[in-house]
């Protein structure tokens, strides 16, 4: 199966998007505190996305999918038709740094690759892809 | 959506959070803490009991304020996390920067030194 919901990007759609996500998951036998983390790790990949990529313009989108046909995984999958940034190459500062710097950001992208297995970055001509990989733990 | 109120109990400020927290509603957390640090008190704990939801917005917010806390000399700490929102903060390595309590009572023994 492939479930599809495209919000506006703003921040205040975080919620819809996180419902969706948590939605699709209660259809799968999978264990709940990685329900949890997944929810968790799109959130973030949103939040990401509609900041720095549209600077939260609601009258962009983007288009996230769910595809759980794969016994051996889920793919997430945000659509992105804004300036887009390599997610896959991006440096995550250390927690020290972060600290040392009162930085309120950064922690995202940290989220993100200690709860994906694999994260994946393509940019075509008209929009940029953030593809993520989860192998999945059953109930 | 996050409601935050605050109170003080055997002069500890103590908020209260409510609700979820993320990348549209932590700038109200970042605004509490921020009033909390100016009303001087030595000791400060935040309830999370009620706490559904936390993302890196908000967990990035107590982090930024550390420094301050530990310069100010002011003892920080939370308490009453659900399972889900200690994982969270346990998956980042964040309950080792900052204490972090299973109840109230367990915080204030902690600050008055029981």
């Amino acid at each position: 199966m492939e479930y599809k919901h495209q919000v506006n990007c703003s921040k205040e759609k975080l919620g819809d998007l996180r419902e969706f996500v948590r939605k699709v998951l209660d259809r799968l036998e999978i264990a709940e505190f990685q329900k949890n983390e997944l929810v968790l790790a799109i959130d973030e990949v949103c939040a990401n996305v509609i900041i720095h990529s549209h600077q939260c313009n609601a009258k962009d989108w983007i288009q996230l999918t769910i595809k759980t046909d794969n016994p051996q995984g889920l793919v997430f999958e945000v659509i992105d038709s804004g300036k887009g940034f390599n997610i896959s190459k991006y440096r995550t500062p250390s927690l020290e740094e972060l600290i040392e710097q009162r930085r309120k950001g950064g922690l995202g992208l940290r989220l993100i690759r200690k709860i994906m297995d694999e994260v994946h970055y393509e940019k075509s001509t008209h929009h940029h892809t953030y593809r993520f990989f989860k192998k999945c733990q059953h109930k | 959506m996050v409601d935050i109120t605050d109170y003080t109990e055997d002069e500890i400020l103590i908020l209260e959070v409510k609700g979820e927290i993320d990348a549209s509603s932590s700038l109200s957390l970042d605004q509490a803490i921020a009033d909390a640090l100016k009303k001087n008190y030595r000791n400060v704990l935040v309830d999370l009991s009620k706490l559904d939801y936390i993302s890196s917005a908000g967990l990035g917010v107590f982090m930024s304020y550390i420094q301050e806390f530990k310069q100010k000399q002011i003892y920080f700490a939370l308490f009453g996390l659900s399972e889900k929102v200690s994982n969270v903060f346990q998956i980042l390595g964040l309950d080792q920067l900052i204490p972090v309590f299973p109840t109230l009572e367990q915080a204030k023994n902690q600050v008055h030194g029981v």
